[in-house]
């Protein structure tokens, strides 16, 4: 298992706006990509538990991955691959964590979105919505004791908003005064509840000026924004301006998993500009600016096909844990280990 | 000179934040103010910024401190009192228990839990909550029953690599007194011989060890020889030295200060049982809090919870057998 995050794609510097389009609508492709290969992998009943696919959000996810630096935080929720491939992890992780591969950085103890390398910075979710964030904080406030620099970024659903856990996060990171950079993908629907189910306020952003944080509204559609909003807010963050609070509309393009056939979404929706494609809208916009063509992307596809057969092949290959081998130990203090563990 | 449980507990955190600077305590209050109990008197001002009031907000308090740990700090936790844990059940049990387990990234945080009752306090600001975490794998669970194990338990909590819950009892911050600070300690996980006997093991922890060692005073006058095994934690149970004094006695009471269901007594008479059957004498015993919630009134309060007086009762039925 490689002990970094490795990806040299992601900590290369991209300066020029084609360079920086250009990389993230390749994280973003990539992301789409894998997590089609998951869908597909799930229907044939080779993942066990859910998947969870980030369809219709790439371009808010993959503004924050590719706005954090190498020694940031980043704290991922479901539809976040696009963003985790951006900030550096290796693609092996994802696969071998959807595999329960024993070789991957969860080894079969967590699977599938929950996965993580905790001291590099990614932070492994847990399924409490809103958990993350107060982690997030405690990180922050943690390189504050140390004197080290560094942002924190965590994504949420516009239904995990509604959580405790989110409210009193958000407060203390504002009390705190903390660089955590906060991104709601309000895609509409919280599994099946709409968000008139969800919160009663106009907008979420209206939410940023109570908690006394900076708020940003994106249309998390189009990839232009996201990084130029998201991306600020990273910014502003870093220069000590507190607490960032985005709010990114969009349409969740799947179901809530790919258990769900996501039947109940208003078909009004679907044909909204809310309902547009991310990934298709940004196609759309290489080739306008001429930064790509349809062959080059092609290319691009048939190279993330590549990458992705071959992580998929080689996952497959390795071995799942094993409970015979497995220490069943669940605090690291080996001294303090019950002796009755297990009766 | 002699120093009170609460002193201990003070002094155990003056000393880790000395000693060790990635020590940090945050929690409601614990600031200039000092703490609801005072349990962190002074500490702001002879560490500055390093001990830090929180918002009423236990849930960001506990999950931020997993993060903090992740980063390789060490934080303190005060939860004011051990009931409003439950506000950050959720970091408690499914972040900082599962870190370690699911990432092998250790999660070295103490969580203080002022505990158990006092009279007048209700049901909101009374409860014991060990049972509750010991039920989850992944944390250590603490119950200090003595000054000297309040300071030195304390002090190895913020050295542990794991969670610790740290149930101190706030029936003993101040009518618990000792000489001095402990320049030893036990090692954590082992109980201790609180008081040796033949004829029947009473096995308990926190305040009511004083309850039983109370019994077994009185009992000694009449030639009956009580042996008291304190626990002092809960996770890792020591059954080895609880099987040790049953083997000595052949008689177990179990007394616990919280509800009957699941928990301590049970789990200690559940070892005892299916481990060291052949060692009882006679069906082995234990004694909980009432099964309602912790009651407000001192008249209604005293009965709710095991005493002096109900433990001698349970004692002297279980030798007449």
């Amino acid at each position: 298992m490689p002990q970094t995050l490795v990806s040299l794609e992601a900590t290369a510097k991209v300066s020029s706006p084609c360079e920086q389009f250009t990389q993230a609508f390749r994280w973003m492709l990539f992301g789409r990509l894998l997590d089609e290969k998951f869908a597909t992998l799930y229907r044939g009943g080779k993942i066990h538990g859910g998947v969870f696919l980030g369809r219709g959000q790439e371009a808010v996810s993959v503004s924050v991955g590719m706005s954090l630096r190498k020694g940031d935080v980043f704290a991922p929720l479901i539809r976040d691959l696009s963003g985790r491939l951006a900030f550096g992890e290796p693609i092996l992780d994802a696969v071998r964590t959807y595999f329960g591969s024993s070789l991957g950085p969860m080894r079969g103890r967590d699977g599938n979105v929950h996965r993580g390398r905790p001291k590099e910075g990614l932070v492994p979710m847990i399924s409490h919505l809103g958990a993350m964030i107060p982690v997030v904080n405690g990180m922050l406030m943690a390189r504050r004791f140390q004197k080290r620099e560094g942002v924190g970024a965590t994504c949420i659903g516009e239904g995990g908003t509604s959580t405790g856990a989110f409210h009193e996060a958000l407060n203390q990171a504002a009390v705190e005064k903390l660089p955590l950079i906060l991104v709601v993908a309000n895609n509409q629907y919280a599994y099946s509840t709409p968000s008139s189910r969800q919160f009663a306020c106009d907008d979420l952003i209206d939410k940023a000026i109570g908690y006394g944080v900076d708020g940003h509204a994106v249309d998390g559609t189009d990839l232009t924004a996201c990084l130029k909003v998201i991306g600020g807010a990273v910014e502003n963050a870093r220069n000590g301006a507190g607490p960032q609070l985005i709010i990114a509309k969009l349409l969740r393009l799947c179901g809530h998993g790919e258990h769900d056939d996501a039947h109940y979404i208003d078909p009004k929706l679907k044909k909204s500009t809310l309902g547009r494609d991310c990934l298709k809208v940004a196609e759309e916009q290489l080739v306008k600016q001429n930064w790509a063509d349809s062959d080059l992307i092609d290319r691009w596809r048939d190279e993330f096909h590549q990458k992705i057969e071959e992580a998929v092949a080689l996952v497959q290959r390795e071995p799942g844990p094993d409970p015979f081998k497995e220490n069943w130990q669940a605090i690291s203090s080996t001294h303090l280990v019950e002796m009755h563990n297990g009766i | 000179m002699s120093i009170t449980y609460l002193e201990a507990i003070r002094e155990a955190q003056a000393k880790a934040l000395a000693d060790d600077p990635r020590v940090f305590i945050y929690g409601q209050d614990v600031g200039s103010f000092g703490g609801a109990f005072k349990a962190t008197k002074n500490l702001a001002q002879e560490f500055p910024g390093r001990v830090i009031d929180a918002p009423i907000s236990e849930d960001a308090m506990i999950g931020s401190a997993v993060g903090a740990a992740i980063e390789g700090m060490r934080p303190i936790i005060e939860i004011q009192f051990a009931d409003f844990s439950t506000v950050g059940l959720n970091q408690i049990i499914n972040n900082a228990a599962s870190l370690f387990w699911r990432t092998n990234v250790s999660c070295p945080i103490t969580i203080r839990l002022p505990s158990g009752g006092t009279s007048g306090s209700g049901p909101f600001h009374s409860q014991n909550m060990e049972a509750l975490y010991a039920h989850y794998p992944g944390l250590i669970v603490m119950t200090p029953g003595t000054v000297e194990d309040a300071y030195s338990m304390l002090l190895e909590a913020v050295a542990i690599d794991d969670p610790v819950i740290f149930c101190e009892h706030k029936y003993l911050y101040y009518h618990l007194k000792a000489e001095k600070l402990p320049s030893e300690a036990m090692p954590v996980g082992k109980a201790r011989i609180a008081r040796p006997g033949r004829d029947l093991t009473i096995v308990t922890y926190s305040a009511m060890l004083h309850e039983a060692l109370a019994v077994a005073e009185e009992l000694a006058t009449e030639g009956t020889e009580i042996e008291v095994v304190d626990l002092r934690s809960v996770k890792p149970l020591d059954t080895d030295t609880v099987i040790a004094s049953v083997a000595r006695t052949g008689k177990l009471l179990c007394v616990g200060e919280t509800f009957p269901f699941g928990g301590v007594t049970a789990e200690v008479i559940a070892r005892v049982a299916t481990e060291a059957f052949d060692l009882l004498d006679v069906a082995p015993q234990r004694l909980n809090a009432k099964d309602t919630p912790v009651p407000f009134h001192p008249n209604l309060w005293a009965a709710h919870r095991p005493t002096a007086r109900s433990i001698m009762s349970a004692v002297r039925n279980l030798l007449q057998n």
